[in-house]
């Protein structure tokens, strides 16, 4: 299979991995074990001086 | 260099970031004020002094340039290198050297492309106006400020990189992305033309799609993200709360970045480019609305337990009327860009007051409240010289806006019902004349609107020269001072 036919074949399936990478992204932020760790982040402009 | 006072901070580089708030200060007013020379000449004709220097064509991006990049720029430049090194809790990477650099070369290249402009030197390009030797010199510039954001940010001490910092890295690594792109341009000199003159090279419909992928990015990274990255830092800051959700800021920068560089064909709608084209931009444009209100959301929750400080603190006011600015005009961007409103609102002036309800109501109004943030921090004076001439500001400029944008929203969208208006036998029934004597009395608010808007600034200038001076207003103070980031 040649580097042309390979880009063809992956060229429409863009939107579907890039949706997935998305959705794996809300899912990674929205877990509940992360909850903790993530949201201490919000803090950081207040410890900063 | 800054001598830190006490233990263990880190040197910042804070004269340099003094630099760039004086320059978006001067830069403002400029910008206004050319703002309201040519909303009068739109409104007065005979204020086009009939020199081809003076006339709106050639002012129009003086103006346009010197309120997105010459005022939004140092404003941005300002904000990136201050949260930078403050929440990477280390100095600049590259140092006053570097950041030097950045800012005498960004004002050279604005002092070039305001000359260029006037002279009649133009690429022709809306907000990519400079010619190829401006372009070149705004390239070098980015990727200076690339390598001192990254470097610092590389060397940070905090193990966690702020969300306001994702935005900012967002906003430089797209805007290079836009300006190399749009700016593929052939001076005319190396086939025996001038050296002043130069051609893209696309044209046609895939020139227009180039510029307006550029110009819809550059309101959407340049404006949007670089500004929300102000507001995730400074919201939190003056409001001494933490981010609201961190997991949603989270979620807004990413859906922001995959569906905001899809927008760009809403601008073209009903043109040569293909049907699918528009669709997919109108498509994407109204999916931007999930983000936007999630940060709207986000910003103004996080004033929630500490919502006394909107009457107590005026540059809270700025922030949060920021932040419902954001919402509106995100709110009806979208709606602009569904091809059955936009065949009614395009080339109107619903899309000029569209424009600055963002301009003025979220970028300057968050610009403004993150300036009187970083103006006695910079200087280290216990506070603002006063606060109740941020709030004359507040007010003034406010107005300002409401007639501004109000007289454009009837204007426009009685400019598009007229052009669209035929008569019983199917002609037109208003000639272009009569629309443009029908829209003269929204010129005249309009202009009236960005007076009260250039008169706000100037008190808030007034406002930086006492603070840095020393001096401090007597006056009755807000019940509780809002004056947290005047520690020093």
């Amino acid at each position: 299979m040649s580097l042309q036919e390979i880009y063809q074949l992956a060229r429409p399936l863009w939107t579907v991995w890039i949706f997935l990478v998305f959705v794996g992204i809300v899912a990674w932020a929205f877990w509940p074990k992360n909850k903790a760790k993530l949201e201490e982040h919000g803090s950081i402009p207040l410890n900063d001086d | 260099m800054t001598q830190a006072t006490y233990m263990d901070a880190a040197p910042y580089q804070d004269d340099l970031i003094k630099k760039f708030v004086l320059a978006a200060t001067f830069w403002g007013i400029v910008g206004f004020l050319v703002g309201v020379v040519i909303a009068s000449q739109l409104a007065f004709p005979a204020l086009n002094l009939g020199l081809e220097w003076t006339s709106f064509g050639r002012l129009r991006p003086v103006h346009t340039s010197a309120v997105i990049f010459a005022f939004g720029g140092n404003v941005l430049f300002a904000t990136t290198f201050f949260v930078v090194q403050r929440t990477c809790k280390v100095g600049l990477y590259g140092g006053a050297a570097l950041g030097g650099f950045v800012f005498y070369a960004f004002q050279a290249l604005i002092v070039v492309a305001a000359l260029t402009y006037v002279l009649g030197i133009t690429q022709g390009k809306e907000y990519a106006e400079p010619e190829w030797f401006g372009d070149l010199l705004l390239t070098v510039i980015w990727v200076v400020y690339l390598v001192t954001f990254v470097g610092t940010l590389y060397k940070r001490r905090e193990p966690h990189i702020y969300v306001a910092n994702w935005f900012f890295l967002a906003m430089i690594v797209t805007i290079a992305l836009l300006h190399l792109g749009n700016n593929l341009a052939i001076p005319t000199g190396f086939f025996g033309g001038s050296w002043l003159k130069s051609y893209n090279i696309y044209a046609g419909v895939q020139d227009a799609m180039t510029q307006w992928w550029y110009g819809h990015n550059a309101v959407g990274f340049f404006l949007t993200a670089g500004f929300l990255g102000i507001m995730y830092y400074f919201v939190p800051k003056r409001a001494e709360r933490p981010v609201y959700s961190y997991r949603l800021s989270i979620v807004h920068f990413w859906a922001l970045i995959f569906l905001y560089i899809w927008a760009g064909p809403h601008h073209l709608h009903y043109t040569a480019l293909p049907d699918w084209a528009q669709t997919l931009g109108m498509a994407f444009s109204v999916m931007l609305w999930m983000p936007s209100w999630g940060g709207m959301i986000n910003g103004l929750m996080t004033l929630s337990g500490a919502w006394e400080k909107l009457r107590t603190d005026p540059v809270i006011r700025f922030l949060v009327t920021s932040i419902g600015f954001y919402g509106m005009s995100t709110f009806e961007g979208p709606a602009m860009s569904i091809k059955a409103v936009n065949s009614l609102s395009h080339y109107t002036d619903w899309t000029v007051g569209h424009v600055h309800s963002g301009a003025l109501g979220w970028v300057a109004f968050v610009s403004f409240g993150a300036l009187y943030c970083l103006v006695p921090v910079l200087w280290k004076r216990e506070r603002l010289y006063s606060m109740r001439l941020v709030s004359y500001h507040f007010w003034i400029a406010t107005i300002g806006i409401v007639l501004y944008i109000t007289a454009m929203w009837v204007s426009g969208i009685m400019q598009g019902l007229m052009w669209r208006a035929y008569d019983d036998l199917g002609f037109l029934q208003y000639s272009f004349i009569e629309t443009v004597a029908a829209m003269h009395p929204y010129y005249v608010i309009r202009a009236m609107g960005g007076v009260l808007f250039l008169v706000g600034a100037l008190i808030m200038v007034y406002n930086f020269i006492q603070t840095i001076l020393g001096n401090m207003r007597d006056e009755v103070p807000y019940e509780a001072t809002g004056y947290v980031l005047a520690r020093g």
